[in-house]
């Protein structure tokens, strides 16, 4: 090594300099992408640098590409080691499944993705915005979600604790056979109990076994 | 699990390939990758990503199979692989491939080198992510990865390359 290069080796990057290259794979955080983008654009030699890395980022993911994929032997020698395994539940976890959906994913894809959901959120609240609209100019209300309700069954009113999760209220409509027809309205939310109407008697005794649930505050009989 | 391998497999492939430098070995880590994400299945928390889990069990597999093989066969892949690099990059720049000159030199880096530069760059890791896998402070990834650069430079300088940097 001459001593040149030796004293390049053994100079310490600055701190902007250490983050060019994770600035070149997008995975820095936002403060620290703004610094470097900022940095960049006033440093000639700092964006002197920049271009060499990403010559290096392009090169290595040409390189890796180009080592090709595994033969179908190794998929076959995993999964008759794991046949081979003793008997276990083959339920996987739920965290590891979401997890690696969006861990296979690029930062830039994930970005990519991210704004192409809010764009189709954003259509598709303006053709509900639209139907919603257009039924209003004629035959009245009708929420997006159940356009055609039946007139049978029996109907309440409930109000939900404040506290109450998604997934709560989502499983005693379950437990309940019901499904919410309109709302919220005053905070209240007009629910279906199944599709036959009840007597009076049922309907008061699903209505008080509804009203004593904990994530009910009020549950009235509705026409 | 086949989703899981479908979406992870080659990359897993692919490190440790670039670790072990053996197509057979290489596949025969995946399996274990593998084997065991299917037995500690119950114990991944999501505190890191899947792909980052993995590529700690990788490279974790791969050291070992690395240290498993003696250490002559190891010294003599290691001239090898030396020699060779040092010459392809030379053929490549006499047929005025920059890019062939790089990648080859890409290869020739250590295996401590090789790992970062490929972890952030094609798997695209974050300093954090990094440091996790490899098992060593934030701050080491980012020097570790300028001395890797570095290297590279000097390999690349070595073979008639000159970048305009450092």
């Amino acid at each position: 090594m001459t001593p040149a290069s030796k004293q390049t080796v053994d100079r310490e990057p600055t701190e902007l300099e250490a983050l060019l290259p994770f600035h070149a794979a997008g995975t820095l955080n936002l403060r620290d992408a703004r610094r470097v983008d900022e940095a960049l654009a006033s440093d000639p030699e700092l964006a002197r640098q920049y271009a060499v890395i990403q010559d290096e980022y392009a090169e290595t993911i040409l390189l890796n590409e180009s080592l090709g994929a595994p033969s179908a032997r190794a998929m076959q020698k995993l999964f008759a080691a794991i046949d081979a395994e003793p008997a276990r539940k083959a339920s996987f976890n739920p965290v590891m499944k979401a997890a690696g959906f969006f861990s296979s994913l690029s930062p830039r894809t994930l970005a990519f993705a991210g704004v192409t959901a809010a764009v189709l959120v954003l259509l598709q609240a303006g053709v509900i915005g639209t139907v919603l609209v257009k039924d209003r100019k004629g035959e009245g209300f009708q929420t997006a979600a159940f356009p055609v309700q039946s007139k049978a069954g029996t109907f309440g009113l409930l109000r939900f604790a404040p506290d109450a999760k998604a997934d709560e209220i989502a499983q005693l409509l379950n437990n309940y056979n019901a499904s919410i027809v309109s709302g919220p309205k005053a905070g209240m939310f007009r629910v279906q109990f199944g599709d036959k109407a009840l007597s009076k008697q049922e309907a008061e005794q699903l209505l008080t076994r509804l009203q004593a649930e904990k994530i009910v505050s009020l549950a009235v009989a509705a026409e | 699990m086949q989703v899981l391998y479908g979406r992870h497999h080659v990359r897993v492939f692919r490190f440790s390939l670039r670790l072990v430098k053996n197509e057979s070995i290489a596949e025969d880590l995946i399996s274990e990758v593998f084997l065991d994400v299917w037995r500690q299945a119950g114990k991944f928390e999501g505190r890191s990503t899947v792909s980052t889990w993995l590529l700690a069990i990788t490279r974790f597999k791969a050291l070992s199979a690395l240290r498993k093989r003696k250490d002559a066969e190891l010294d003599d892949e290691a001239a090898a692989a030396i020699e060779d690099t040092s010459d392809n990059p030379e053929v490549a720049v006499t047929k005025k491939d920059t890019s062939h000159a790089l990648r080859n030199c890409l290869t020739a880096l250590s295996p401590e080198h090789r790992e970062i530069v490929d972890l952030v760059y094609y798997h695209e890791k974050s300093v954090e992510e990094v440091a996790e896998i490899v098992g060593i402070p934030e701050n080491t990834v980012k020097t570790r990865l300028f001395y890797a650069r570095k290297k590279l430079a000097e390999l690349l300088k070595a073979a008639g390359v000159e970048r305009g940097w450092p």
